[in-house]
């Protein structure tokens, strides 16, 4: 008598284990990115792509300043005791050559925006007294860098409560440093990195408590423990930007919200991101969103990036098949059950 | 008459039906309410969905380990072996039934007994679901518990994205399971025959 072939399915399912456990041990890149580790990543400098600084066009002019202010200690000479001196340069004095030359303004001149007296050394006291630029003195109304909407941007940050709580003293500069601030979310690939790149800008302030200080007299914050509430907490903190919900777009022309909002007005709604029409799409994911869309690739579709946000990572064509299935099996059942009726 | 009455469900494995029919329900409402979560209307509220997903997700996994671990060990596991050899064969004739048999009052072709308590089509497709589909869906659903465990990149793609895409593939082939298996159920000496049976342990033969 021929032996019966039986095909056990438990097997299969110690197999799908073992698949995975395989899988997921083998893996041996970062995975996401952790909070502590997204500050410590966006405050690394840099790095140049090339060392030769004659690409640019300023850079020999600006070398007498980075001399003394492109490092932590300076030397001059001291024409009255007749000896050179090794100085410490302040932390807020020093500018990195190499975050300056990645970043928007590495084509200027130092004296294009601080006097020219600065060539003279050492400088004059009342030069401490100079007006600092901010963003419009130069972009207003330029239409170079009208796609920036700047002048809209300007009116979101006048109603935001850093505007109206600290008024004068809370200037551009506060969050975005003239020597080293470069654009992100239209140009970087990796939306990771530019959370992590705008996430410090905020964390900059709010979990440095002696910058902190400068603006405010409140108690320290602590920013896991307010944050408590939001589920999977570590995951979200990772992998979106703090303006996602502390920040609030008076219109759609401009990319990033710049009306930052009192705590209490702060979304604690889910579905804000969580649905079928997620604020992330007109913010974080906009010119990722665009530039899939226009490859109309079946899977790439849903891919869209390297998160999965429930409810609105959709597959338009997963979403129709799905329907026509389960149409087909309804409309099957029905014609099933009329015949047995029938046929009875 | 008596002897039409075959006790088929013992006690454990009704209880792990019925706590399994109504976990898979509640998952299957809290993930579409999810997968489908619009700004203004909600099947759940998005926040509730999640909670309650997770908790019957925890719980569908430990009751399918007694179903796994109870098939192991009891003749109740029997049922789920597949012989390989007449399988198609087998297949297509309980497809014929249900397509053109049941209609010309045929009995059907592979009666309910002791041994046989499913009907090859039934047997196919339950060691399909809860041998292949199920694990699947729980494995991929404690992927996205934890996140952080699932590799970045998985076949030059994202690992989020494949396991959140094979839980989803997943559940949505268990969902038409369900609606099947529950129309299916109809089909028996009366049409509440088979509902009956699954609550009191007794098969009613056609």
């Amino acid at each position: 008598m021929m032996r019966e072939i039986y095909i056990r399915p438990s097997w299969l399912v110690i197999v799908l284990i073992l698949l995975t456990i395989i899988i997921f041990a083998f893996d041996y890149s970062a995975g996401p990115l952790k909070y502590e580790d997204a500050r410590q990543k966006g405050q690394t400098a840099p790095e140049l792509q090339t060392t030769d600084l004659s690409q640019f066009p300023n850079s020999e002019e600006n070398d007498k300043c980075f001399q003394c202010h492109g490092q932590s200690k300076y030397t001059y000479e001291n024409t009255e005791q007749g000896r050179m001196v090794n100085q410490r340069m302040y932390n807020e004095l020093i500018v990195s050559p190499n975050e300056f030359y990645v970043s928007n303004h590495r084509s200027f001149r130092c004296t294009d925006c601080h006097s020219e007296e600065y060539q003279n050394f050492p400088h004059e006291g009342i030069l401490r007294m100079e007006y600092k630029y901010t963003c419009l003195d130069c972009h207003e109304g330029d239409d170079t860098y009208a796609h920036f909407y700047f002048e809209e941007l300007d009116v979101e940050f006048q109603e935001s409560v850093h505007s109206e709580k600290h008024s004068d003293d809370f200037t551009c500069w506060m969050c975005h440093n003239p020597h080293t601030y470069k654009i992100n979310a239209r140009t970087n690939e990796n939306i990771r990195e530019t959370i992590v790149y705008d996430n410090t800008i905020c964390l900059d302030c709010h979990s440095d408590f002696r910058r902190f200080q400068l603006l405010t007299d409140r108690e320290r914050p602590n920013l896991i423990k307010s944050h408590d509430w939001l589920p999977n907490q570590e995951l979200h903190l990772a992998s979106v930007r703090c303006i996602e919900c502390h920040a609030e777009k008076l219109s759609d022309s401009a990319l990033v919200a710049h009306k930052v909002l009192p705590k209490s007005m702060a979304v604690r709604n889910c579905k804000e991101c969580h649905s079928s029409n997620p604020e992330l799409l007109a913010s974080l994911y906009k010119y990722e969103a665009q530039a899939v869309r226009s490859k109309d690739g079946f899977f790439r579709g849903i891919t869209t990036s390297d998160s999965v946000v429930i409810g609105a990572s959709r597959n338009q064509t997963l979403n129709i098949i799905s329907l026509l299935l389960f149409a087909g099996v309804i409309a099957g059942i029905a014609f099933h059950s009329v015949l047995r009726i029938i046929k009875k | 008459m008596a002897q039409e009455k075959l006790y088929l469900y013992p006690i454990w494995i009704r209880l792990w039906h019925f706590l399994n029919a109504i976990l898979c329900l509640i998952l299957i409402i809290t993930g579409v309410s999810m997968q489908f979560s619009a700004p203004s209307i909600a099947l759940v509220n998005f926040d509730t969905s999640v909670a309650i997903h997770n908790i019957a997700g925890i719980v569908l996994t430990i009751n399918y380990l007694i179903f796994f671990i109870g098939n192991l060990f009891t003749f109740n596991g029997a049922q789920y072996q597949i012989v390989y050899r007449g399988l198609y064969k087998r297949l297509i004739t309980q497809a014929m039934y249900y397509t053109f048999g049941i209609f010309k009052g045929e009995s059907p072709p592979f009666p309910i007994s002791r041994e046989n308590k499913f009907n090859p089509l039934q047997r196919f497709s339950y060691v399909f679901v809860m041998y292949l589909f199920v694990p699947i869906v729980f494995i991929s659903g404690w992927a996205l518990l934890y996140p952080q465990t699932i590799p970045t990149t998985i076949l030059g793609t994202s690992g989020l994205h494949l396991t959140d895409l094979f839980h989803i593939i997943s559940g949505f082939i268990i969902s038409f399971f369900m609606i099947v298996h529950i129309y299916f159920c109809t089909i028996g000496k009366h049409p509440g025959s088979n509902f009956k049976s699954i609550i009191n342990g007794y098969h009613e033969a056609h």
